[in-house]
């Protein structure tokens, strides 16, 4: 590996534990962010001539550290900042650094408190546990830079002015709060999902890095597989002129057989806790995808009950769509739409989309045409809506 | 220790019946007792309402007095609560037990500085 090949990595797998640490040593964000730039700096100029250093992520934290040091002696006028700063420090911090008291999960809590707002704790996550750029943040959310840069700065200035803490929340408060995070991890995941894969990786990432620090949380576990058996799946997800092939259509060949193998040891490692949960079921849903070699394979009715337990925990409509189309796969497609009618969903691109390709089944192609149409208005994601008028124009060529 | 302001969110309207309100004032009393047994207690107290108000202005050294609350909204403060509380945290579970036995939306807002404590 070269060195520069070797710095990105080292970024990559370690900015986040490397910040995490020192805004428990320094007691402030920013500061901690310009000491770990400052030494992947400083081993940009130097790793190429000493080589990559035996412990890379020790070294940038303890160069990072000594930097902040070296700064905060020099600047006088960071001095004040320094002592205002100190408040964030945490009332329970111990001096250890094992993977049980790991400080990014400190700071995985503070960047998804619920005093921020959802699209700022998004912000933070991808900032400070994942590295990203400011400027990358903003073109992955379509959002002009000076206004995430903007929402970066005020997130930050309310974690510090209204002592947001940097700790672990207490056992009470923390099933509520890994549910918070799993669903800034998840938001991640299906922006990317709609076309920025880097945002996907980055979720996935972020996934394996909860499911490393919290092993004993099913719902973690549940929310990596979900992810790792979706991202198994991307291969086939689109022809080489960028148009969706839906699950049914897919070449099942092109199938991830890694992520797959990985996502579904997850899921038989959640089933022997016994501990489900709305990630965790939906995560079984699409193992029961991947075991079939071709789609008239599914085991549609363990895919069904699997959505009733879901209903139970978890009901929304949304879910009750995909449920309907489970049971049109079952019991045929004219109770499924029957179901699917019932369903207050009329803003919902997809409840238009299941509702066409009922319609359709069911020789009703007048009906059929209209649905699509009206699931085309609501689409914004271009291969999608090419799918949906390759679908109508072939009901109208017919 | 830093200093949190609870702020009570009132709509405008007539107040709850009178049997609602004195359930709704013993719950204020057990938070209140529970605050100053944690040594979390400052100051608290509820407000006449808007009509009450008068709003002075300095224009060039003089000062313009006027009747009436500062903006018309369909919410006003009702009642504030000014406690002491190590974190964020701790404000928002004080703040959770003001939602309960006010039933009204509570706004936590930190102070400026440290709390002595």
């Amino acid at each position: 590996m070269t060195a520069k090949a070797g710095i990105e990595a080292v970024f990559r797998a370690e900015y986040g534990r490397a910040v995490a640490v020192l805004v428990r040593f320094l007691g402030d964000i920013d500061l901690a962010e310009e000491a770990v730039q400052d030494a992947f700096a400083t081993a940009v100029r130097k790793w190429p001539e000493t080589g990559i250093p035996p412990s890379p992520a020790g070294w940038i934290i303890t160069t990072a550290r000594n930097r902040a040091v070296d700064r905060l002696r020099r600047e006088s006028t960071r001095e004040a900042r320094h002592a205002e700063a100190a408040q964030l420090y945490a009332p329970d911090a111990p001096p250890e650094e094992g993977p049980v008291r790991d400080d990014r999960l400190r700071l995985i809590f503070t960047c998804c408190h619920p005093a921020l707002a959802t699209q700022a704790q998004v912000a933070l996550t991808l900032r400070l546990l994942g590295g990203l750029t400011t400027p990358q943040i903003a073109r992955a959310f379509l959002v002009p830079e000076p206004t995430m840069a903007q929402r970066l700065v005020r997130a930050k200035a309310k974690i510090r002015d209204a002592r947001i803490p940097y700790r672990v929340p207490r056992d009470a408060d923390l099933p509520e709060r890994v549910r918070g995070v799993l669903a800034v991890v998840y938001l991640i995941f299906n922006e990317g999902y709609g076309g920025r894969e880097d945002l996907c990786a980055e979720a996935v990432r972020l996934g394996r890095v909860l499911a490393e620090l919290m092993p004993d949380e099913p719902e973690v576990l549940g929310l990596l597989a979900l992810m790792l058996l979706i991202e198994a799946r991307r291969p086939a997800r689109e022809t080489s002129d960028g148009d969706l092939v839906l699950l049914a259509d897919q070449d099942r060949r092109r199938w991830d057989r890694d992520l797959i193998a990985e996502g579904q040891s997850l899921v038989r490692r959640c089933l022997r806790r016994n501990q489900p949960g709305p990630y965790q079921i939906q995560a079984a849903i699409n193992a029961v995808h991947s075991d079939a070699a071709t789609a008239a394979d599914t085991d549609w009715g363990q895919i069904l009950a699997l959505y009733d337990q879901l209903m139970v925990r978890a009901p929304s409509p949304v879910v009750a769509l995909n449920r309907a189309v489970a049971v049109a796969e079952t019991e045929g497609p004219r109770t499924g739409l029957t179901l699917v009618d019932a369903l207050d969903l009329a803003g919902y691109h997809a409840f238009h989309a299941v509702r066409a390709d009922l319609l359709r089944r069911l020789g009703r192609p007048t009906e059929a045409v209209a649905a699509y149409e009206a699931a085309i208005a609501l689409t914004e994601n271009p291969a999608e809506r090419a799918h949906l008028e390759r679908r109508r124009t072939e009901l109208q060529v017919e | 220790m830093k200093h949190y302001l609870l702020s009570v969110m009132q709509p405008v309207g007539e107040p709850p019946e009178p049997e609602v309100l004195e359930g709704i004032m013993r719950d204020l009393d057990v938070f209140h007792a529970e605050l100053k047994a944690a040594g979390a207690w400052v100051f608290a107290g509820g407000l006449h309402g808007p009509e009450t108000a008068t709003v002075l202005r300095a224009d060039k050294g003089d000062v313009l007095i006027t009747d009436g609350p500062y903006t018309e909204s369909k919410e006003y403060l009702g009642g504030i609560c000014l406690i002491k509380a190590p974190d964020l945290d701790a404000a928002l579970e004080w703040g959770r037990k003001a939602t309960l036995a006010t039933t009204l939306p509570i706004e936590v807002r930190p102070f400026m500085g440290e709390a002595e404590g």
